[in-house]
């Protein structure tokens, strides 16, 4: 019985998989394993390069790193002792290294909300069918193909007591701060800088999303009486959070790896006040010489960048549309 | 002039054999034993932080007359510029990249790290056995910073004092008197020349004194001056925090108030150069002489005497060849080379050298164009004499980013000067008995 149960089942199911698919020419299912072979070989050597590159200088500078970690490396005396955990030890109880992950926490909270909130609003700014706004997005874009150095070589004349900003300021009547000299004006300054560096890549990002709502659904707001905030946070926000989802991704992991405007602007100070993890990273690893302890820094910062991501990833179903 | 010509008498093996042990025995801070024999000759690369087309195209006429004389040794010498700014981080990441240079400039601040460290070989034997070296001639108080027990780390090929560059134009517009009166009747003081960039700040609308690189960051250049009170940084053997004692109280608080008080110095994040005539006057060293023009009228003076005399402060830079490198010993033969008599004076057009024959107005005069004897002599060859360096340690680094990060509360109007430097040893202490 319950052998003649189970195959009327299965000629079901035959019966029921002949009448869903076509019948298959003959000798169909040798050509598509060759064609399966010469794919996976034409496949895999397109991508060959891309993992090789990877494997040669992300995997295994990645392993290496955790290797150096484990030991005690001076390059001046030319020691490489295996230390075990010890670099892991000394990071619980180094100051310099909490001050510097305060600082980052800082950084990164300030270039965030900062970065996006500000893309955000040109992006809509400039996606209106209005004269000029093609000039505006070539302007909020040029910082992005500027070098970084001279970007911020050249913020730091202008942040000078005698600078640009506080003379336009004077100009006003205003008598601005010494915006380097002092610790909030500094970190503040230097997240300023960073956001007018990057803020016209999120931008378009912003704008190539927007532009990607659907023209219907807003009309049909607009006939129900739905106000411009109303769409903008029922419909535009919806609609356009994944790529908020890719720009906080992004934005938060370039928050954690600042480090050239903070040596050009900066160089960590007044006090300490702007020296971020990576900073320090490169205090230890290329001023003192500590390449074991720098390296076990370089894990943290990666378990750090990883914990983020992973959080922002898993948390989107929550909030980003068609995720859930 | 012939130096020790190496024997080709082995294959390339035995070379690496007597290259490892001579790179084992320099990790004990023993000198090269005899220069290597490789099969080919070699290349050597030597990193410098000058980008200037005549001194490298002098650099390397000295090395092109090495490699003539040396064929079988020695195929090329390469100068490699890395800028100053960061090149001692490059120099270390070469280190740790397993790509040394053959040799290489260390800045003075930096020497007893490099010599205690182990990173550098004993180069004095073989500057002691090149036939004409007159190795008696390198002045000890050059030598000091360099030298670990009875070795030699370095060859401290620059000598270059501090003194006082003036804008007299500046000066006499503000009705001020001229420097080189004030040396002459010993009144040439700090008080005196505080007292006359302030002055002139006031009349011109620029700055008044500046030392230059200081920026607020470099404060261990601020050597020019407390050294007028005496004062230091930490004891001479490196262990004890001196910044709280009253030298150095009263030299820093006279900074302050130069800054904040006199309006004789710029405040921070203000820029200025001397040399472009935004201050009537700067502390720099002596090789800064080159960037001077005729656009203003100026002059160069000794350092001021501050309450405990005038005192001479010197930069050294030395040039050591490095225990990781490929070819220790042939780099130190090119050394021995390189600084002889010969090329040492060559070499004196740019950098005071430490030998004491050439430590005269008339040789370095014949360099410097641009400055009388009278001002080589009393600037020159008097400033290096009985001159103290920049401040050095061993743990320099991780010492010039805390000091760097503490001083910083100091550059503010109502800072307090006590204070801030009993919170500069508290910070630095262990970095010293470490």
């Amino acid at each position: 019985m319950t052998t003649t149960a189970a195959s009327d089942a299965a000629e079901t199911t035959e019966r029921r998989g002949r009448a869903e698919r076509p019948p298959r020419p003959a000798g169909a299912h040798r050509r598509r394993a060759a064609a399966t072979r010469g794919d996976w070989i034409v496949g895999y050597t397109m991508v060959a390069p891309a993992v090789l590159g990877a494997l040669a200088f992300v995997i295994a500078p990645l392993f290496a790193v955790f290797w150096f970690s484990l030991h005690d490396w001076n390059v001046l005396a030319n020691t490489f002792v295996f230390s075990g955990t010890e670099n892991y030890e000394r990071m619980l109880s180094d100051q310099g290294l909490h001050d510097s992950l305060l600082a980052s926490l800082w950084f990164s909270i300030g270039l965030v909300v900062l970065n996006i909130t500000l893309a955000l609003f040109l992006a809509v700014l400039l996606n209106q069918k209005l004269p000029g706004t093609t000039t505006f997005r070539t302007f909020f874009f040029s910082p992005v193909v500027v070098s970084l150095v001279a970007w911020t070589i050249v913020w730091s004349f202008l942040l000078q007591a005698d600078g640009g900003i506080n003379g336009f300021l004077s100009l006003v009547g205003i008598d601005g701060p010494n915006w380097l000299r002092n610790d909030f004006t500094a970190m503040m300054s230097v997240i300023v800088v960073q956001v007018f560096k990057n803020v016209g890549m999120n931008m378009i990002l912003f704008l190539a999303a927007l532009q990607g709502v659907p023209e219907e659904i807003m009309e049909a707001a607009r006939i129900d009486g739905a106000g411009a905030w109303r769409r903008f946070r029922a419909i535009t926000l919806p609609m356009i959070s994944p790529t908020i989802l890719l720009v906080s991704i992004l934005t938060i992991v370039g928050s954690l790896e600042v480090f050239a405007q903070i040596a050009v602007l900066t160089g960590g100070g007044p006090g300490n006040s702007t020296t971020v993890l990576v900073y320090y990273l490169y205090q230890q690893a290329f001023r003192f010489n500590d390449f074991g302890y720098a390296s076990g820094i370089s894990v943290l910062l990666f378990i750090i960048v990883l914990i983020l991501t992973l959080i922002q990833w898993q948390t989107r179903k929550r909030w980003v549309f068609n995720e859930n | 002039m012939s130096y020790p010509q190496p024997r080709r008498r082995a294959p390339l093996a035995v070379g690496a054999g007597i290259a490892a042990v001579a790179l084992t025995l320099a990790g004990c801070s023993s000198g090269p034993a005899e220069t290597e024999t490789p099969d080919e000759p070699v290349e050597l690369r030597m990193t410098v932080w000058t980008a200037d087309e005549t001194q490298l195209a002098l650099f390397q006429e000295i090395a092109d007359a090495y490699v003539a004389e040396n064929s079988d040794l020695v195929s090329g010498v390469t100068f490699e510029p890395i800028p100053f700014d960061a090149y001692t981080t490059t120099l270390t990441t070469q280190l740790a990249g397993g790509n040394p240079p053959d040799l290489g400039w260390i800045l003075e601040s930096y020497a007893p790290e490099f010599v205690q460290s182990g990173a550098l070989i004993d180069i004095a034997p073989t500057l002691q056995e090149a036939e004409g070296y007159e190795y008696d001639d390198l002045l000890d108080s050059s030598l000091a910073l360099w030298q670990q027990d009875d070795g030699l780390f370095a060859y401290p090929f620059s000598n270059s004092p501090f003194a006082m560059f003036v804008n007299t134009d500046q000066l006499a517009a503000a009705g001020q008197p001229n420097p080189a009166e004030l040396v002459a009747s010993g009144d040439w003081t700090l008080d005196a020349a505080r007292d006359m960039s302030a002055a002139a700040a006031a009349a011109s609308g620029k700055q008044g004194l500046v030392v230059r690189d200081f920026d607020y960051k470099a404060w261990e250049v601020l050597a020019s001056v407390w050294n007028g009170w005496g004062a230091a940084p930490w004891s001479e053997d490196g262990t004890q925090c001196t910044f709280t004692e009253p030298e150095m109280v009263d030299a820093m608080t006279w900074i302050h108030d130069a800054i904040f008080t006199d309006a004789a110095m710029p405040e921070p994040g203000v820029t200025a150069d001397f040399f472009a005539g935004d201050a009537a006057m700067t502390i720099t060293q002596i090789s800064r002489a080159s960037a001077l023009d005729d656009s203003f009228a100026w002059d160069i003076v000794p350092l001021p005497a501050g309450p405990e005399g005038q005192q001479n402060v010197i930069g050294q830079a030395g040039i050591g060849v490095f225990a990781n490198a490929e070819h220790p010993t042939i780099a130190a033969d090119f050394l021995a080379y390189f600084t002889a008599p010969e090329n040492a004076e060559k070499l004196a057009t740019y950098f005071p050298p430490p030998r004491e024959s050439l430590l005269n107005a008339e040789t370095l005069g014949a360099a410097n164009p641009k400055l009388s004897e009278e001002q080589l002599q009393a600037v020159v060859v008097d400033g290096i004499q009985d001159a103290v360096t920049k401040p050095t340690h061993a743990n320099f680094a991780k010492l010039q980013d805390t000091v760097r990060a503490e001083l910083d509360a100091l550059w503010t109007a109502d800072a307090d000067v006590e204070a801030v430097l009993e919170d500069t040893c508290a910070a630095v202490s262990p970095l010293l008995e470490g």
